[in-house]
């Protein structure tokens, strides 16, 4: 579904022409006064615009808080959106300074387009919606099932792979398009519906009877989405990859956009290092020290921008599961600030 | 002997002095019944056809108009208005979602407190528009420096500030929906067809490299479809161009867009220059007149004017083909329709349909005023023609 051979003969191209871009990214964006971000032309809970036409979502709000980290100020980053084949190139060729679009971090992207992914900001992976009148617990049990699957995307070979590993019997109902794939569900067509978790719960909203439907706790696939920047930049890696870290940092300890200026008082050390009340870690990456501070007074923790966008307070109300934290039995995990 | 008997007998006067009163033509000749009857009804097999496509015309409308009007939504204030209910089990079309959506539609994501800037550009495109196109308006030159000089300059001066005149700056990627649309069909248009006749001149130039240049250039541009153009300017030329030297990606894409439009021009005008008789070259040239003023004068005049049907209709076509520039990534008002889709606080099952409705209708209304205005310019300038 994400992959092309186009991005990536023309991604190897780029990265030797491109090595001319000089380092150095963080002094561009504080020379130009603006972050430009990378952003998906349209994606339900990561990237959209508003009715008012502001950019809203978890990757929106990535974005923000990198713009608070260098500026204190979430409005000053501009968003190129891109089409998936454009991504690439982009970032390539200097005009975003950071892709944060729902992309996918794989081996060949690190190797042959020259990204790097700084960390990852959602984990993703392939589901199943299924009628709930069936009585289905577990993708296990879809044995004989027909499922409605979109033609020629990576989708559908996690299905066939899937199905083939587990030896259950399955029909695949196949077509073109999204929409087409979706509609055939809802006729009745299909048992299942299939394709990437995030996706199946702004999906379901198009259905005719949403609450007749659900997601299946099986995630066939593994689809790691995070931010990613240009090779050969460590100090502007680090940057993006700490901005994560330090929202997911600051859900561990209970830091909120609410409660941060009580926290400035706070006698815990974990809390002291993040928000910058003791130590120069900001320093460390080129920063003010209450980069961290500005991140969870302007956009929030990790768990808030979450709950915000795709989670409890969103239409789609997708469960945290994998993006918990690793405490609470998720993946999230932050090193120590120290 | 006639006169003797009606004089002498006036009981038996049978002749007439005046008329009967003409009777109406029998109504089964002339007028609507007529009509009807020739056309619709004059064989078994005729009948029959026109009452099938009368069924089929009342089924296609009905649905239609239930979808559109009868069973929509036009309150609201997210998706659940527009869900099916126990009073409504098959809901219409959601114009609540369309009117939420309206602002974004037109403006994009331009600022809001700044929208007042686009309002002025619309209003005046609007104003010298009809001023240009309006036959029998007061003082046309003017019309058309104000559409051709002015608007442009106040336009760009407008839409994307001027510090200097403490108009704040707005990047190209705030524009947004109708705006990117008009302004990508309006600059294709205007630009593309002065470019189309030079390139149309210069493919029957005597000079050889000017012809050259014109016939490759013509027949590479037409020989690669509109999206390889818009995704090579857009993904290939920033690999080539040092990035502080990046254009803009609205840029790039008008660029493409004229060129393209500009060597299709380019043919149909020539279509035009070539049904010209010779002896209109011929009698140019002995009247003395140099190359530009033959063309000036003689040529182009009638050349345009047997090619304005085909002019008209590049340029509807031109007008849909901006559709296209969706495909690279920027916001015109297909693309503003498709993101507005993906909001999960109006995704229903009559969401996308509601907003296909509402781009038809748009489209529609835009590409018919160009036709049948198109339309009236012919048959003024064929007044000539019956002489």
């Amino acid at each position: 579904m994400k992959s092309s051979l186009i991005s990536l003969t023309v991604g190897s191209a780029i990265t030797l022409i491109a090595g001319a871009v000089s380092a150095g990214t963080l002094d561009t964006v504080k020379s130009k006064g603006f972050l430009q971000c990378g952003s998906n032309t349209s994606l339900a809970g990561f990237g959209q615009p508003d009715p008012q036409g502001n950019w809203k979502g978890l990757d929106v709000d990535f974005c923000r808080a990198v713009a608070s980290a260098i500026f204190n100020d979430p409005t000053k980053v501009k968003f190129t959106p891109l089409a998936a084949k454009d991504r690439f190139t982009a970032l390539q060729s200097g005009e975003i300074d950071a892709l944060v679009r729902n992309t996918t971090w794989t081996l060949s992207r690190d190797t042959t387009l020259g990204a790097f992914f700084g960390a990852v900001n959602y984990y993703d992976g392939q589901g199943f919606l299924v009628r709930k009148s069936m009585n289905i617990k577990s993708a296990l049990e879809l044995n004989g099932a027909t499922v409605c699957v979109q033609q020629g995307t990576t989708t559908e070979l996690n299905l066939t792979d899937y199905f083939r590993a587990n030896k259950i019997t399955y029909k695949p109902v196949v077509f073109a398009g999204s929409d087409e794939t979706l509609k055939a569900y809802d006729s009745g067509r299909c048992d299942a519906y299939t394709t990437d978790a995030s996706g199946l719960y702004a999906e379901r909203l198009k259905l005719t009877k949403p609450e007749d439907n659900a997601v299946l706790p099986e995630i066939i696939s593994k689809e790691p989405l995070g931010p990613a920047v240009r090779q050969g930049d460590d100090q502007w890696a680090n940057i993006i990859r700490w901005t994560h870290y330090a929202m997911v940092t600051a859900e561990e300890q209970g830091v909120t956009t609410a409660n941060v200026d009580e926290m400035l008082k706070s006698t815990n050390p974990d809390i002291k290092r993040l928000l910058g009340t003791e130590g120069k870690f900001g320093e460390g990456l080129g920063l003010k020290n209450d980069w961290a501070y500005q991140i969870i007074k302007n956009v929030g923790n990790y768990g808030e921008s979450f709950e915000r966008n795709v989670g409890a307070g969103s239409q789609l109300k997708i469960a945290r599961g994998q993006n918990g934290l690793w405490s609470k039995g998720g993946l999230q995990y932050a090193p120590p600030i120290r | 002997m006639s006169n003797s008997v009606s004089t002498n007998s006036p009981s038996v006067s049978f002749i007439r002095k005046e008329s009967t009163q003409a009777l109406p033509p029998p109504i089964r000749a002339t007028g609507a019944l007529a009509w009807i009857r020739d056309n619709l009804f004059s064989t078994v097999f005729n009948t029959v056809l026109t009452f099938i496509s009368l069924a089929l015309i009342y089924l296609m409308l009905m649905q239609l108009l239930h979808f559109a009007f009868f069973d929509a939504t036009f309150t609201g204030q997210d998706r659940s208005a527009c869900l099916s209910s126990a009073s409504r089990p098959e809901p219409g079309a959601c114009w609540s979602f369309i009117s939420t959506y309206i602002n974004y539609f037109i403006y994009g994501s331009y600022p809001i407190d700044l929208r007042w800037r686009v309002n002025i550009v619309y209003v005046l495109f609007f104003i010298s528009m009809v001023w240009v196109l309006w036959i029998n308006a007061p003082k046309r030159a003017w019309g058309a420096i104000s559409f051709f000089i002015i608007l442009p300059i106040v336009s760009y001066i407008l839409l994307l500030g001027a510090p200097s005149l403490g108009l704040e700056k707005v990047t190209t990627e705030r524009l947004g929906g109708m705006v990117v649309t008009f302004i990508v069909a309006i600059v294709g248009i205007v630009v593309s067809l002065p470019l189309g006749i030079l390139l149309a001149l210069g493919r029957r130039s005597n000079l050889p490299i000017v012809k050259v240049f014109c016939v490759i250039f013509i027949e590479f541009v037409r020989g690669v479809p509109l999206i390889t153009v818009l995704f090579a300017a857009n993904f290939m030329l920033p690999l080539f161009l040092p990035p502080d030297l990046n254009p803009d990606r609205l840029l790039r894409a008008l660029v493409a867009v004229v060129l393209f439009s500009a060597a299709y021009m380019a043919e149909v005008v020539r279509a035009g220059l070539q049904a010209l008789p010779k002896g209109q070259y011929e009698g140019a040239n002995a009247m003395g007149l140099s190359y530009w003023q033959s063309m000036r004068l003689i040529i182009l005049p009638q050349a345009l004017k047997a090619t304005l049907p085909n002019i008209v209709n590049s340029n509807v076509a031109l007008f849909k083909d901006t559709t296209l520039v969706s495909t690279v990534g920027i916001f015109d008002f297909v693309n503003t329709l498709q993101a507005s889709f993906k909001n999960p606080d109006w995704a229903t099952p009559v969401t996308s349909t509601t907003g296909w409705l509402f781009a038809a209708a748009f489209y529609f209304v835009c590409c018919y005023s160009m036709s049948s205005y198109a339309r009236t310019i012919e048959t003024r300038l064929a007044i000539a023609d019956k002489r």
